[in-house]
């Protein structure tokens, strides 16, 4: 082999390579990632049914009623429009009414949200990112005092307004809870 | 006192590493060797004080010393000891002063080193280094104090989360950060390198014990962390594909690109521009890692309550390094003589092509975690990457990776023959083979990529096996029979063969762990006492649910009596509910029976009054392999770093061809 085809074979091979981990990414790229939605744009009929997403929002105060074979249904809220969600599993231990909550999973034709994974929050002091947003655009959040009307105000606020820097080591880990 | 002592150390060694930062690249200019040795002092220094300040910050939380904001965020009079001392690092403040104190250890180390590294190599390294270190200690002292006073002080702390609370936070994150941290150093001598505008096999030789130590270490505490997340969280998982998992195997897999790649640089002299870009990328993908798991910019399962401040700061540093090696790459790399090209056929070729998927591959995770980022910053619209898109982009990119290493292995330098070494290779392909049959059959039914695993990890192992035993037996005309002879060339065989079929096996096992998860069961029930729940070849029976007490917990514990099918006992499991009066919280236990390398997996619900229980049992089988694997693939990076080529301070063996000694003794 000369040099210059030795040259040309290694271009080639990068090329190759690289265009292979092109497709790859483009491709799931389009099939494989969840948006995150409020409960006021699943009202809103952004969403279709059967397309997967993260929903996020407030439990809401009330709402959950464990059924048999550790199902369980609950309303997940932002104040301004409420999603009802199924759910099959084991939930996170600190899982509240009143609370931060996403879940993952698809709407059904008939409204309700099924979910097959629910992430509360992972600390006493944290509010799920996108959930702190998601009330932020309803006007319901406070960046340092949380939440400043309704659902359990004493509890969040307390805990909030305390403004502690909440423990976080490298890899602490958070609650999770999956089917 | 001590507190303030530790603090005002802190800020000696904020100024010890800048003198080590700014004096040897003064004395480049000058061309004074006393100056220049001030380095090493400096760097010595920096790592006494801030190991010091460590110290009293260790000492505050051993004896609960609650006027200090960090002990009373971080701690309780009721903690365990050993979580009194982990907790140091278990709080962000904590955690940064343990990144500088590795990050000055290993400053240290390259100074006290008796290597064989030109006296400027070593010079530049230590003031790269230096600044690092400076960058560092600056970011703790501005934004993350931990040696804050509170007066009055608190009788009583908020104590650690209780997730926290745990063995794992002991080793993982100093076994972690070892890892990060420890490619500061293949970094400094790549920017060193870059400012003498010179590199050669001397470099080579001089990176790769510190890429070795720093990427084992990495391996272990991956494997740790990924242990740990396992029996944490309850679900079973061994891997979430998380921004903060994903931040960590990044640099793993730039690591180990660049571990290979100063092998060929070593030996061939060649791939020397991409050596030094791996260098500087492995270094910014941990310096991303910690951005992303500081700051908070990413939702993660890992992420708590932080502040925007720090984040700010990170991202300032992290522009710092990271643009400023790129530029000086840029600017530099083209000063570097080039190496020679070779022949694509060659134990050369296939490093290459090793270096081509794990850079492709780092690519994939680096996009999929940074994507939603990019996309909620142009868009304000939130996504989530999942599981799917990395199952989708990643496993392609490993299989045919996984594939050339038992040829890479056979290959021989510059000019290689695929059909000897396929030939070579008989052996572990037919057991590949007949054993991905013979799976597939066994559970035909089942899904069908894990026999395709079963039969790669195979693959891999045997494959390793066969490099050994063909370089025992000998090659072509020096293939013998005698016994006595292929003991002696076993025993003789450099210590770094042995490590890289080692460190090779080790992936083969990880394969083998991580496809027989495809035959995990999980079954999940409202239990009674006396009631059974099945998973996999094992069924559950709930035999009581009562209270049992911990140090600083309370815990409402279930009692199951697993049983095979045949109806045998096999062992018992507990899984609870713990809850921590001092934070008012409550934590999932899960409980594992280990029955060689599988394990029944019980993860407790909700208690209902009645006594009755949720339950999830999982049945993972041969799941210990994944970190076993990761274990033995350390080992094998601690077997190499036992060569004689390696060993620091071992000067360079005049004849290579030469007998090993303990080789030529037993003649």
């Amino acid at each position: 082999m000369t040099r210059k085809s030795r040259r040309l074979a290694l271009i080639a091979a990068c090329g190759a390579v690289l265009a292979l981990a092109l497709g790859l990414i483009l491709s799931a790229m389009s099939g494989s990632i969840v948006f995150f939605r409020s409960p006021t744009e699943v009202a809103s009929q952004v969403v279709t049914p059967g397309t997967r997403f993260r929903l996020g929002g407030l439990v809401k105060d009330g709402s959950l009623q464990r059924g048999p074979d550790q199902t369980v249904d609950f309303s997940v809220t932002d104040t301004n429009a409420t999603v009802q969600v199924q759910y099959r599993g084991l939930l996170p231990d600190l899982f509240r009414e009143g609370q931060g909550v996403v879940a993952e999973g698809t709407l059904q034709p008939g409204g309700v949200f099924r979910a097959d994974t629910v992430l509360a929050k992972h600390d006493e002091s944290y509010m799920p990112r996108e959930v702190a947003d998601a009330l932020k655009a309803q006007g319901r959040w406070q960046e340092g005092k949380g939440m400043t009307v309704a659902p359990a105000s004493q509890a969040s606020e307390s805990k909030a307004s305390e403004a502690q820097p909440a423990p976080a080591a490298d890899k602490t880990l958070g609650q999770r809870s999956e089917r | 006192m001590l507190i303030e002592v530790g603090h005002f150390a802190l800020a000696l060694a904020l100024a010890l590493s800048l003198v080590q930062a700014v004096m040897p690249v003064w004395a480049a200019r000058s061309g004074d060797g006393a100056l220049r040795a001030v380095a090493t002092p400096a760097a010595l220094g920096a790592f006494a004080c801030i190991l010091f300040s460590f110290g009293a910050l260790t000492y505050a939380h051993a004896t609960s010393d609650f006027s200090v904001l960090n002990v009373i965020e971080n701690s309780h009079t009721t903690k365990p000891f050993i979580y009194k001392l982990s907790g140091v690092w278990g709080n962000h403040e904590g955690s940064m002063l343990l990144w500088v104190l590795i990050l000055a250890l290993f400053g240290a180390l390259v100074a006290v080193a008796r290597d064989s590294v030109p006296p400027t190599l070593r010079a530049n390294t230590l003031a790269v280094q230096g600044l690092i270190t400076f960058v560092f200690v600056l970011f703790i002292i501005t934004t993350s104090n931990p040696f804050t006073r509170v007066n009055p002080a608190p009788a009583e702390g908020n104590d650690l989360n209780p997730l926290l609370q745990d063995f794992g936070l002991a080793v993982h994150p100093p076994l972690l950060y070892i890892g990060y941290v420890g490619f500061s150093i293949t970094f400094a001598f790549a920017i060193a390198a870059l400012i003498d505008g010179r590199i050669d096999a001397v470099w080579a030789r001089a990176v790769r014990p510190w890429t070795l130590t720093a990427w084992s270490f990495l391996t272990l505490g991956i494997a740790l962390g990924s242990y740990w997340a396992y029996y944490e969280l309850g679900w079973g998982g061994w891997w979430f594909r998380d921004p903060v998992e994903n931040a960590s195997l990044m640099p793993w897999l730039a690591g180990t690109a660049l571990l290979h790649s100063t092998v060929v640089m070593e030996k061939r002299d060649a791939l020397k521009v991409w050596t030094v870009l791996l260098a500087i990328l492995t270094f910014s993908l941990s310096l991303l890692g910690t951005f992303i798991v500081r700051s908070g910019v990413l939702t993660s399962v890992h992420t708590f309550a932080t502040d925007p401040t720090r984040g700010v700061f990170i991202l300032a540093i992290l522009i710092l390094f990271i643009g400023g090696s790129f530029t000086l790459f840029a600017w530099r790399a083209p000063m570097l003589r080039q190496g020679g090209i070779f022949a694509p056929i060659s134990r050369e070729g296939a490093l290459v092509m090793n270096n081509l998927f794990l850079a492709a591959a780092c690519a994939t995770v680096f996009v999929g975690t940074l994507y939603p980022l990019l996309l909620e910053m142009l868009t304000a619209e939130k996504i989530s990457v999942g599981p799917p898109f990395f199952n989708y982009t990643f496993i392609p990119l490993a299989i045919p990776l996984l594939l050339i290493v038992p040829f890479g292995q056979t290959l021989a330098w510059k000019r290689g023959d695929v059909h000897a070494a396929t030939q070579r290779l008989f052996a572990a392909l037919a057991v590949a083979l007949v054993v991905g049959l013979a799976v597939l059959a066994l559970t035909w039914g089942g899904p069908m990529m894990a026999p395709v695993g079963i039969g790669l990890g195979a693959y891999l192992v045997v494959g390793s096996v066969m490099e050994i035993v063909s370089r025992a037996r000998g090659y072509g005309a020096s293939r013998t029979r005698g016994a006595a002879a292929i003991w002696r060339r076993t025993v003789g065989l450099p210590r770094s063969a042995w490590g890289t079929a080692l460190a090779h096996a080790g992936v083969g096992v990880v394969v083998l762990g991580i496809a027989a998860q495809g035959w995990a069961t999980e079954g999940l029930k409202t239990l009674k006492p006396g009631e059974s729940l099945a998973s996999g070849p094992y069924v559950a029976t709930l035999d009581r649910v009562g209270p049992r007490a911990g140090e600083n917990y309370a815990e409402t514990t279930a009692f199951l009596t697993v049983r095979n099918a045949g109806g045998d006992f096999v062992g018992t499991v507990e899984t609870g509910k713990r809850f921590y009066p001092s934070r008012k919280m409550t934590v999932t236990e899960s409980g594992l029976l280990t029955i060689g390398a599988s394990q029944v997996y019980a993860s407790l619900g909700e208690v209902l009054p009645e006594g009755a229980i949720g339950l999830r049992l999982y049945y993972k089988p041969l799941v210990l392999l994944i970190w076993l694997g990761a274990v033995v693939m350390a080992l094998g990076g601690a077997v190499s770093l036992t060569d004689r080529r390696m060993r620091v301070g071992a000067p360079a063996r005049a004849r290579p061809k030469s007998l090993p000694s303990d080789m030529a003794a037993a003649e």
